[in-house]
């Protein structure tokens, strides 16, 4: 048990000691955060809308009014032809326009979107706004209510998705860096030589990461509720118990890497490609798994942060309990033995030959 | 034997080396070096053969080897973030002994490598030639039966490669066995014997001044260049 926590000593120290990695290591989640929180963000407000109308009647003006109220958009101009609003928006002044027709009063009816499709999804939501806004007066028969996040903010999806990339990364990084480091300085040799279980080291490398991972994660859950103002609806306990499945699968993850890897960079470039880009392709982070052609839906069910991350959105936002995501955990915690099984495996092997 | 494949690394060589003595290990690049040393750190196992290292047979024991040897390995082996005396401490509890032991020893060592005052420097601060000497100095910490020297002296300059060797001097007389590679000739004549190795079989074995009257050549330069001329497989 001593060399176990001198080992564990000697890792913390290593940690300590690299001001500049501590300091990427804990600087990126907050980071990360506010820009998530804050500045990216796919929330509709502010549209710049310009209103195309050739009169001025009661309903139309009413139309209008609506729009101006709501946070979604600001109406810049109002002008008399489609024409004027298409070329308004080819020179980037405006992203929205909305035609009123000239009967638009008697028949309740007859609008038009000209909008800005470079984004599509961008311009679906802007369109689907105007919608409910124009046509939505109060004794409208569609009425909507949106459950978990009623004020459609796009943190409530960002947070659990920034903790499933983070957590991977850091670990997994982390982790096969430290081994490979200790080939390419040699004393990953001299620790082989001595009295040591390999075994050991391995365990001792991971206690002092795992602590970390969790330290990052208590951060983002922190700054989720404080700054982000979203709420923790499901139990603290579950999060940390499947944040802790997941940050072991991580970890496993690491140690795997770095049986191939032979150099730091190796390490770096193979985490950093392996599982940041599938991560945030097709993990559902940015863009939902089931609009995905069936062949990316398969490979997406093969990446771990997929599960955590929706099993997270289960457990911070809609606030279910455990029994809600046992499939979830089920097959992260799978992958975990498998992989830690796997990496073990070739670890001994390379030892022996 | 020690064979890759087809390709028999280390091939029928057999010698024994006293309690106490420093043998040096000769061979040119790729003659096979490595791969034996290998082998008798209990980091590989032969295809066939047998050989014991402190009286443990390398082929079942090599747990119980691992625990009376000391190794330092080609690369600079302490780490750089750690300063000298939790190198120090490290090393020493990863072969069991007592903290009150380490305390007094680490003094003792410090003192004898005039270090008192680097005890808490980062070994990374330290020139090249001090940390080989703290680093040979570690690696017999605990007192083993034999340490393993894969080329120490790589990249130091000549005064510090003379300290050095006091240091292994000092240990062999202390009655450790000292086994050690090297690239450098004048190393080679320190030696109480050597072995030099060709296409991994030992083709020459005794003192120094054996071998330079064997093969009648006027000194170890000599003998090594006439060895290594008759290798076939590739070397380096």
């Amino acid at each position: 048990m001593k060399p176990f926590i001198s080992f564990v000593i000697k890792e913390t120290r290593h940690i300590l000691r690299d001001k500049r990695t501590m300091l990427i290591l804990f600087g990126m989640p907050v980071v990360l955060m506010l820009l998530f929180g804050f500045a990216i963000t796919n929330d509709v407000k502010n549209v710049r809308t310009v209103v195309v109308t050739s009169q001025r009647d009661h309903q139309t003006q009413a139309a209008i009014d609506r729009l101006a109220a709501s946070e979604y958009f600001t109406i810049t101009a109002t002008i008399p032809t489609p024409k004027e609003a298409e070329r308004l928006i080819r020179s980037q002044k405006a992203d929205l326009a909305v035609v009123f027709a000239q009967d638009f009063a008697s028949k309740h009816s007859g609008v038009q979107f000209i909008v800005d499709g470079a984004d599509p999804n961008m311009a679906q939501q802007w369109t689907t706004y105007a919608q409910q806004v124009i046509l939505n007066p109060q004794n409208s028969m569609v009425n909507l209510k949106l459950l978990y996040n009623p004020r459609m903010k796009s943190a409530y999806n960002f947070v659990p998705a920034i903790m499933g990339m983070l957590l991977l990364l850091i670990c997994a990084m982390m982790t096969s860096v430290s081994i490979v480091r200790e080939k390419e300085q040699g004393t990953m040799e001299v620790l082989l030589v001595s009295p040591v279980q390999p075994l050991m080291i391995i365990v001792a490398k991971a206690v002092p990461y795992l602590l970390q991972a969790l330290l990052i994660l208590l951060i983002i859950l922190a700054m989720s509720a404080t700054v982000l103002d979203v709420p923790l609806q499901g139990s603290l306990g579950w999060i940390l118990l499947v944040s802790f499945i997941y940050i072991l699968l991580a970890l496993s993850l690491g140690l795997f890497i770095s049986n191939v890897a032979q150099t730091q960079f190796v390490a770096l470039l193979v985490s950093a490609m392996m599982l940041l880009l599938p991560t945030v392709m097709l993990s559902g982070m940015l863009f939902p798994v089931e609009s995905m052609p069936r062949i990316l839906q398969w490979i997406s069910a093969i990446i771990p942060p997929r599960y955590y991350i929706q099993s997270m959105r289960k457990l911070m936002i809609m606030g279910v309990g455990i029994g809600e995501v046992w499939q979830e955990v089920t097959v992260l915690s799978g992958m975990t033995i498998a992989l830690l099984v796997a990496a073990l495996k070739n670890f001994n092997k390379r030892l022996t030959v | 034997m020690k064979a890759f494949g087809t390709f028999h690394a280390v091939d029928d060589i057999s010698f024994s080396v006293r309690r106490g003595e420093i043998f040096g290990f000769l061979g040119a690049n790729g003659a096979g070096k490595t791969t034996a040393m290998h082998m008798l750190t209990g980091l590989n196992q032969p295809t066939s053969g047998t050989g014991r290292v402190c009286g443990y047979d390398i082929r079942t024991e090599y747990e119980q080897i691992k625990r009376h040897i000391g190794y330092m390995s080609q690369k600079f082996s302490l780490y750089e973030d750690l300063t000298v005396s939790e190198n120090i401490r490290l090393f020493a509890g990863i072969y069991g002994m007592k903290d009150d032991e380490i305390t007094a020893k680490t003094g003792k060592l410090l003192r004898q490598l005039k270090f008192e005052d680097h005890a808490n420097d980062l070994v990374g601060s330290l020139p090249l030639g001090w940390k080989q000497k703290l680093a040979f100095s570690v690696s017999i910490f605990h007192e083993p039966g034999v340490v393993f020297l894969d080329e120490p002296t790589g990249g130091v300059d000549p005064a510090t490669r003379r300290q050095f060797w006091e240091l292994i001097y000092d240990a062999a007389s202390r009655g450790i066995t000292v086994f050690v590679t090297t690239h450098y000739m004048d190393e080679a004549e320190y030696c109480d014997r050597i072995s030099i190795m060709v296409d991994g079989k030992i083709r020459a074995l005794g003192t120094p001044d054996d071998l330079k009257r064997q093969f009648q050549q006027p000194d170890m330069d000599h003998v090594f260049t006439y060895l290594a001329r008759q290798a076939t497989k590739s070397s380096d």
